[in-house]
Parts: structure tokens; C-alpha cells; sequence
């Protein structure tokens, strides 16, 4: 997004926002609550990104679509609307794709209609910007998230069940680090994820901009 | 957000009319794109339901070919589609090998474990009068705990021969189906739970209880009318 007296961003470093300056996991530190509980294997945080990737492609597509068009006072309860459709026509893609990943995700892809990065997208990002802008930064967006959940879900596989994808990496005689995939290694994980992350981001030497979209949760 | 590019001028208020049309748009628009994506994959998954439960019922019935969904009440045993509302009926599955014969029964048993209802599904074999597999239908337990019921094959050892015998009238079992603290398994209707997993464990045992009591006793009188109909087929995979 272009404040007052910068220059506009091309397309792709538009896209790279989401992916890496503003990654939704690792720099704004938005959408916990999926990413820490369904992280537990690489395959429900990858189909957990790319269902959240949906939603938010979706979503901010219609809302920049609209954005000349909803006043102000009715647009959260607008773009909540259209965040729900999304939502719950990914529900039932999901459980059409496949009723065991509908099952391990359970109720956060439903949850996803309260991931702030959405809403957050679609009020700081889509609500200002042209479709084709709105969505190359929605799509980055999901892939840093995609990425993000896919860098807990991995480590977190690989470390609490000696799997990935499934596939049991150290034969039968490892001890699985069962903490690993209970939720305090969700945290684990994140911390040194994050401990990773800002150290290279320090290191890049990169001013850091404060992340845009401010809405917690 | 104070820069909403479509911030009228500052006491100007956008009309209430607008705001009704506004939300009634997105209302409809969504509401057509639910209904569609609804109406576009509700065949996938009714037919994924039916596969998963198919899985299932062969996964514990090992030989079964083909399937067929009943409901044992007082009454008797109906297919499902007839004695859906039956009072107190108890749904099963009868599964059949490739020739047709009876290979054994299946149905879905469920207690609440530590987080949620533990569902398993339950092999019965009518001849040896036990139960011969399990599979889990669904859980919230624990990962790396609770879900060794899956995993853990000591733990499933349990139900290769898991005696459900009835009593002498027919009326309930002739052993309540119990869990047990782990290595302290002593008879055939004992089940030895996993150490460090007791709760799930007993809520399997208490599941199958709880389903064995009410449907064995139903299905007892009833296992002639299970053969297959000549010339009907139904649920084959």
C-alpha cells in the first residue's frame, strides 16, 4: 500500500509483502489461533494455508470490487459477509475434497472467518486499492502465511511424530517428542521461528517498517 | 482507519437507504454463492460419506466386500432405509464377502474420553460371539496420547477376540465388557488399557459396553435375517 509520499509499489514487491516484509506469521504475528492448533502435521498446515489463501483471495477480490460502493458505516459488517461466504464455500470444498482433512481441521476452517489477517487485508489493503493490486497482495499474503504454517507444521511433524508427510523418517526406533505436537510446542515452535526470523531480518539490516493492519486477535 | 476512500465530507451522513441496499446486494450475492457451491459438491460429499463409512466397516471386517446398513429394535431387524424411525432401534452394518456370505457385523460405539466423544467402529463376529476389530471414527484426544488407541498395537491386541458373549436368556451379556489398568488383564472381556492413556482407553471399553448391551441382545434372535435377498444388491463397493 502507498503512503502519502512513497512511491507506488510494482506488483511484485507487492506480492513479496505478504511473503516476506509483512509475513502475517512471522512479522505481524497475526492469526495465531490456526496457526498454532492445526500446525501439528505438514498436510493440515499446508491445506489450512491454502484454504485461508482462498478465503482471502475471495474475499479481497470482492471487496476491492465493491470498494467504491459500500459506505463506511456498514463496511465491516460488509466485508464480515463476504469473509463467511468464503469461508463456508471453502468448508464444503474441503469436506468434498477430502471428509479425513475436513475432520483434522475441524472447526478452524470455520474459524477461519474470524483470522484477522482477512479482515485486516481486506480493511487496510482491499478496501483502497484497485482488484488486480488488492489480490497479487492478497495472494502474496496467503503464501507467507502458507509458508509460515507450513514452517511450524514441518518442524513440529518432523520433531513430534519423526514424520513428514506422513512419512516416518527415523525408523522405528525413535522416541517421538510428544510435547512437540501438544500445544505448548506450538509456542516452542513459533518462538524459534520468530527467533530466527528477526535475527535475519536484523541482520538484512532492513529499517523496519511497522506492520500495517492493525487488528489483533 | 481514517483515509476510507469513500468517506463522504465530514457531516454528511450516508442515508440509511443506502446502507439497506448496500448490505441486501452482498446479502444476495453471497447467498447465491453459498447455495451454489452447496448444491456443486453435495454429491461428492454425500458419496464421500458413504466411502469413509465403507472404508471403515471393511478396514474392521477384513474379507467384507460388500455392505448393508440395518436397524435392530424390538420390532426386529430392518434395512435402515425402512426402520430409520424405529423407537430404541440400534443401527449396524452387515457386511458380506464376495460370495454373498455373512462375514460379521459392524457398529459404531461412543463414550466420552478426555476431550470429547471417543467414536469407534466395532467388528462382531455372530459365530465366535466376539468382538474382532476396532477402528476409531472420530476423536479429539490428545495427539501422542489419546490417539495411541489407533496406533498402539498392544492396545489393539485387546479386540482380536474380545468376548461379548450373551447370557442365558439373551438378554444382556453374560460379561460387562470392562477396562482394566494396564497388564492387569485377566479374562477375554477384559480389555487392558494403554498406560498413560487410561481415560481413552476406558472410554473405548465403555463405548462398546454401552453399544454390545443394547444391540447384541436385539440382533441375538435376528442373525437369519440378515443373509442376503437373491438378486438384490445394495451398497456394493
Amino acid at each position: 500500500m502507498a503512503l502519502p509520499g512513497q512511491q507506488e509499489l510494482t506488483h511484485l514487491e507487492e506480492f513479496m509483502e505478504g511473503v516476506w516484509k509483512q509475513n502475517p506469521v512471522f512479522v505481524m504475528v497475526l492469526g495465531m489461533c490456526p496457526t498454532l492448533a492445526v500446525s501439528v502435521s505438514a498436510v493440515n498446515a499446508l491445506a489450512m494455508g491454502l484454504a485461508t489463501t482462498f478465503v482471502l483471495l475471495g474475499s479481497t477480490l470482492l471487496v476491492s470490487l465493491m470498494r467504491k460502493a459500500v459506505p463506511k458505516e456498514v463496511r465491516i459488517a460488509t466485508y464480515i459477509v463476504i469473509i463467511a461466504t468464503f469461508v463456508t464455500v471453502v468448508d464444503y470444498l474441503i469436506a468434498a475434497i477430502s471428509l479425513e482433512l475436513y475432520e483434522a481441521l475441524g472447526a478452524f476452517i470455520q474459524l477461519i472467518v474470524v483470522n484477522c489477517i482477512i479482515l485486516g487485508r481486506a480493511e487496510a489493503h482491499a478496501s483502497k486499492n484497485p482488484p488486480l493490486r488488492a489480490a497479487t497482495n492478497a495472494l502474496g499474503m496467503g503464501l507467507g502465511f502458507c509458508i509460515g504454517l507450513f514452517a511450524l507444521g514441518a518442524v513440529r511433524e518432523i520433531l513430534g511424530a519423526g514424520k513428514l508427510f506422513g512419512v516416518a523418517l527415523f525408523g522405528p526406533d525413535f522416541q517421538p517428542w510428544v510435547v512437540m505436537v501438544l500445544p505448548p510446542g506450538g509456542f516452542f515452535v513459533l518462538g524459534g521461528w520468530l527467533l530466527l526470523f528477526n535475527w535475519l531480518r536484523r541482520r538484512q539490516g532492513g529499517a523496519l517498517k511497522p506492520a500495517e493492519g492493525h487488528v489483533h486477535g | 482507519m481514517s483515509q476510507h476512500p469513500v468517506s463522504p465530507p465530514a457531516g454528511h451522513a450516508t442515508s440509511s437507504a443506502a446502507m439497506v441496499r448496500t448490505l441486501g446486494v452482498v446479502a444476495t450475492v453471497c447467498g447465491i454463492l453459498i447455495v451454489s457451491a452447496y448444491q456443486g459438491t453435495l454429491e461428492r460429499v454425500t458419496a464421500n460419506k458413504r466411502i469413509a463409512l465403507e472404508r471403515a466397516v471393511f478396514r474392521v471386517i477384513p474379507g467384507a466386500a460388500s455392505m448393508r446398513e440395518f436397524v435392530a429394535s424390538r420390532a426386529g431387524v430392518v434395512p435402515a432405509a425402512e426402520g430409520a424411525g424405529a423407537e430404541g432401534g440400534v443401527r449396524f452394518y452387515a457386511a458380506y464377502d464376495a460370495a454373498g456370505q455373512l462375514k460379521g457385523i459392524a457398529a459404531e460405539a461412543a463414550a466420552m474420553g478426555y476431550a470429547d466423544l471417543v467414536r469407534v467402529l466395532y467388528a462382531y463376529d455372530p459365530r465366535r460371539q466376539a468382538i474382532t476389530g476396532i477402528g476409531v471414527v472420530s476423536h479429539r484426544e490428545t495427539p501422542g496420547i489419546g490417539d495411541k488407541i489407533i496406533t498402539d498395537a498392544a492396545f489393539l491386541t485387546n479386540f482380536a477376540a474380545l468376548d461379548v458373549r450373551l447370557n442365558a436368556d439373551l438378554s444382556a451379556l453374560a460379561n460387562t465388557v470392562k477396562t482394566v489398568k494396564h497388564g492387569t488383564r485377566r479374562h477375554p472381556w477384559e480389555i487392558d488399557a494403554i498406560s498413560g492413556a487410561t481415560v481413552t482407553s476406558k472410554a473405548v471399553g465403555r463405548g462398546i459396553n454401552d453399544s454390545a448391551q443394547r444391540l447384541l441382545p436385539l440382533l441375538a434372535p435376528n442373525l437369519d435375517k440378515l443373509g442376503r435377498p437373491a438378486g438384490r444388491q445394495e451398497a456394493s463397493p
